[in-house]
């Protein structure tokens, strides 16, 4: 039978119509439902974030008292002088550090406040006087005369965000005031150095951009040793009773809580949320067994067998199951009637003082003996009170020193106050808050750049508009981070540096950035073949039938034309 | 004169064991690490599959020895050989032929069991991804300065590793998964083990740094398992495991042996296989990297030298009156 005309026709055009259809509607479509969702990201922004060029600015003010400078240098002053300091940290990473310093005199009321006895007096009268907004410093220049300061000390480092200068009598005479300047600035500086910030804590705080190749092992101490900057952190203090049976132990922790250490976390919320709890363990033991020394009448404890006391105890522990924060512990320990008393001895075989040790990044532990309560008829189980005051006192230091307040020796001729009963000089808050600035925002620019690395290089991700929306607020929160900081506003700096590392946390660890990971090619082709292949060949084959036809018609064409 | 040289001799000893104090205090700080963490996986389901349930159990029982704790160790079991109705001795699981040690004990803490052993969750782990119900315990709160320890064994292949007999992880999506912990700094330093066939397959494609590796075959070659027991019916362990645990055995929380030691672990003579290793990556010398700084846990430790003088009384609080009352 003879395929008709018509029937060919038709066939041409059903074969031509299969194709467009496919061609026109199918492949647009499967390339919309197949591809991955990505909502549009800042990338240029996040480009200029990935080279950090971070500006420092602290205010310092100097004021001179009455003694100190000569009538004629007298008449230059209210004075501002700026200084850039430019480092180069690596590549991608450079500091500009400004100071600007403001010179002026003293009034009349703060004249009366250096009149003082004792420089802690002093201190605390100017205090009174005004109060310095956070970041910025006033250095009060004494004259030699002034009995504030014992012999070889020329600098006092004061609770809150003062320091007094003595200088010496041969500084000011016959100078011009820039002479004068010039000789004070090395002195400032190094004020400078221990109330604000100094290099070092700086390329310490961009320890997750630039690996930091500290010199000695007391910079890698130091810098191991605080827990790393976290929204919240929960603080867990535990009582080891080992020997119930002779130990009643009492210990009034809501008070001490209360009292003790509550202030200092005030003081510290603006760098993070503290939550604490407190348990008492029984029949915990200490993992290593204490060894009896004649010399000192007492069981000890060596520094090296510390290191192994930790791990026993820890499993015991427990933690809050509700919250990822990093936990610190405290423990106090009270020996068992058999190892009473027990002391903590240093290399060199001498007694430590506090009786406690504490290990970097974990929380410290603190040996409380109670051998004082045995008499010669005491029946057991003793009633002991604990001293709350002196746990808490160790235990505070501790806590400073792993949230990363650190106790620096200061210079030569220096001296500090000790810190008030808040546990935290204001300067030394406002160290930690730089550090803390900067530590943000070194954080949160390497995990925005390596999230947006990492979007670009897999192509499969699929980025909701959750995540566009965190990357974008934490590319904002980064950028006036950065511009607060410039200007010196530590406060709001600090701020926009904990929301940007919020942001860009939650962006980067959101669950929904796994789903189509990796498909390699040969195993998208397996997919794709059995689909498509059975459908593609018919039509290839008609399409080329009539192309073949066509082709045939024309050559008969051509040979009717001849 | 004796007098003499016996002082000279006590002398000479105080003054090495001093040196040898400095020395490890030194050596605390060296490794830049101050915790550790362990991820032990096993990817196998059933019965016949014991030996790697044993294997991993071994391994538990060995790092929370040296003193990591349970919750620094996320334990991933896909089946429960303990409680499997073919297993003639309930709730144990052996790795010793006539059933001499019991490694299931009675204070195990598996994390993931069952079904939530999948590629998802292990890579979920991995890079931190978990949505935020997630509970303490199943998440590597990881930081800068933690050490982790991985371990994983199954069934595997060229390149990918079994999960549960239903699906693969291949070795670029767990170089990329450590690429990512890398980016966001959740390492210090990263021992990967891996006791499969042609495990060194799983290691190729690394290219984090700070990742030390180890394998029990080479590509092309099959681990194979140690020895029967007749009473239970399976293979109990792998031998490269085997042999390792024998090595860990001898190891406790102070000792000094080095991962040149453990690279020795198992020779082609008893393995069968030739155990590979990849030190690369790693910044340290091996020679001077200690087994304690991946299995163990070993605190460093500060003195505290100041105390602060509190001399407030403590606040007395109404509010506890009004409770008890």
């Amino acid at each position: 039978m003879a395929i008709t005309e018509v029937e060919r026709r038709r066939g041409q055009l059903a074969a031509l119509s299969i194709a467009a259809v496919v061609i026109i509607v199918g492949v647009p479509l499967w390339w919309r439902t197949t591809e991955t969702y990505r909502a549009w990201l800042p990338v240029s922004q996040i480009k200029d974030l990935a080279k950090l060029q971070l500006h420092l600015s602290a205010d310092v003010e100097v004021v001179f008292a009455r003694g100190t400078v000569t009538p004629e240098q007298q008449k230059k002053v209210p004075l501002t002088q700026t200084q850039d300091e430019e480092h180069t940290v690596d590549e991608d990473t450079t500091l500009r550090y400004r100071y600007e310093t403001k010179y002026r005199t003293a009034t009349i009321m703060e004249e009366d406040a250096l009149k003082k006895p004792t420089a802690a007096e002093a201190d605390l009268s100017l205090h009174m006087l005004s109060e310095s907004p956070c970041g910025s410093l006033v250095v009060y220049v004494i004259p030699e005369s002034s009995s504030l300061l014992p012999e070889d000390v020329n600098v006092y480092i004061g609770q809150r965000r003062t320091a007094l200068v003595r200088i010496s009598a041969q500084m000011r005479v016959g100078k011009t005031l820039e002479q004068l300047l010039a000789q004070l600035e090395p002195q400032i500086k190094q004020v400078l150095q221990v109330m604000s910030f100094s290099h070092t804590d700086i390329t310490v705080a961009l320890s997750d951009r630039v690996r930091f190749r500290p010199g000695n092992k007391e910079s890698i101490a130091d810098s191991m040793r605080a827990f790393k900057s976290s929204p919240g952190y929960e603080i867990t203090f535990s009582l080891l009773n080992p020997d119930p049976k002779s130990h009643q132990l009492h210990w009034d922790i809501e008070g001490a809580v209360q009292t003790y250490i509550q202030p200092l976390l005030t003081k510290l919320s603006p760098l993070a949320n503290f939550s604490m709890d407190s348990q008492t363990l029984y029949y915990t033991m200490l993992g290593v067994t204490p060894r009896f020394d004649s010399s000192f009448e007492a069981y000890t404890l060596n520094a090296d067998s510390l290191a192994h006391v930790i791990n026993p105890v820890e499993a015991r522990l427990g933690s809050n199951a509700a919250s990822s924060n990093p936990v610190l512990n405290f423990l106090l320990y009270v020996p068992d009637i058999r190892h009473s008393p027990l002391y903590i001895h240093d290399h060199r075989k001498q007694e430590v003082p506090s009786n406690a040790f504490h290990s970097p990044r974990w929380g410290g532990i603190m040996v409380y003996n109670v051998n004082g309560f045995y008499g010669s008829e005491t029946e057991f189980p003793v009633h002991v009170n604990i001293n709350m005051a002196k746990v808490m006192g160790v235990f505070l230091a501790q806590l400073r020193l792993l949230l990363g307040v650190q106790s620096l020796s200061p210079p030569p001729g220096f001296l500090v106050a000790p810190c008030g009963s808040t546990g935290l000089a204001d300067w030394e808050l406002d160290r930690l808050m730089w550090s803390r600035s900067v530590e943000n925002i070194a954080t949160a620019t390497t995990t925005i750049t390596s999230l947006a690395q990492l979007l670009d290089q897999i192509g499969n991700i699929v980025i909701n508009d959750n995540i566009a929306q965190q990357v974008s607020s934490a590319v904002t929160s980064l950028q006036l981070a950065m511009a607060e900081l410039e200007v010196g506003n530590l406060g709001f700096a600090l701020q926009y540096s904990k929301e940007a590392i919020l942001a860009s946390e939650k962006a980067f660890f959101d669950p929904s950035l796994l789903h189509l990971l990796y498909f390699p090619d040969d195993q998208k082709f397996a997919i794709y073949i059995p689909l498509f292949l059975p459908m593609c060949v018919p039509i290839l084959l008609s399409m080329l039938k009539i192309v073949s036809e066509a082709r045939q018609r024309r050559r008969e064409k051509q040979a009717k034309k001849e | 004169m004796k007098i003499l040289t016996l002082l000279g001799l006590f002398s000479a000893c105080f003054l090495a064991n001093s040196i040898n104090i400095e020395n490890s205090a030194g050596q605390f700080f060296s490794s830049g690490h101050t915790n550790n963490w362990a991820v032990l996986v096993c990817t196998s389901r059933f019965w016949f599959n014991y030996r790697h349930v044993a294997n991993t159990l071994s391994v538990y029982r060995s790092v929370k020895r040296l003193g990591i704790p349970d919750s620094h160790i996320v334990l991933m079991l896909a089946d429960d050989m303990a409680c499997n109705h073919r297993n003639p001795k309930p709730a144990t699981v052996f790795s010793h032929k006539n059933m001499e040690l019991n490694v299931y004990g009675d204070d195990v803490e598996v994390d993931y069991r069952g079904y939530e052993v999948t590629v998802e969750n292990f890579l979920r782990v991995l890079t931190g991804r978990l949505p935020p119900s997630t509970p303490r315990s199943k998440r590597l709160l990881s930081d800068d300065r933690s050490n982790i320890l991985i371990y994983l064994t199954g069934h595997g292949g060229n390149g990918f590793l079994k999960f549960q007999d239903s699906e693969e992880i291949s070795n670029v999506e767990l170089a990329d998964a450590f690429e990512q912990m890398w980016q966001k700094r959740r390492y210090n330093e990263l021992l990967f083990i891996i006791d499969t066939c042609q495990g060194a397959s799983m290691y190729e494609r690394f290219y984090s740094p700070n990742i030390m590796a180890l394998a029990s075959s080479q590509v092309g070659e099959d681990s194979l398992s140690h020895q029967p027991d007749l009473a239970i019916g399976v293979h109990l362990m792998d031998r490269y495991t085997f042999y390792m645990l024998e090595f860990l055995e001898d190891i406790h929380p102070a000792s000094k042996t080095n991962m040149n030691d453990l690279f020795k672990v198992c020779p082609k003579s008893q393995c069968v296989s030739t155990p590979g290793h990849r030190t690369d990556l790693f910044l340290r010398d091996p020679g001077s990297v200690l087994i304690t700084d991946f299995f163990g846990s070993v605190r460093k430790v500060e003195l505290t030298m100041d105390a602060i003088n509190l001399t407030d009384p403590i606040k007395q609080m109404e509010e506890k009156e009004k409770r008890s009352s």
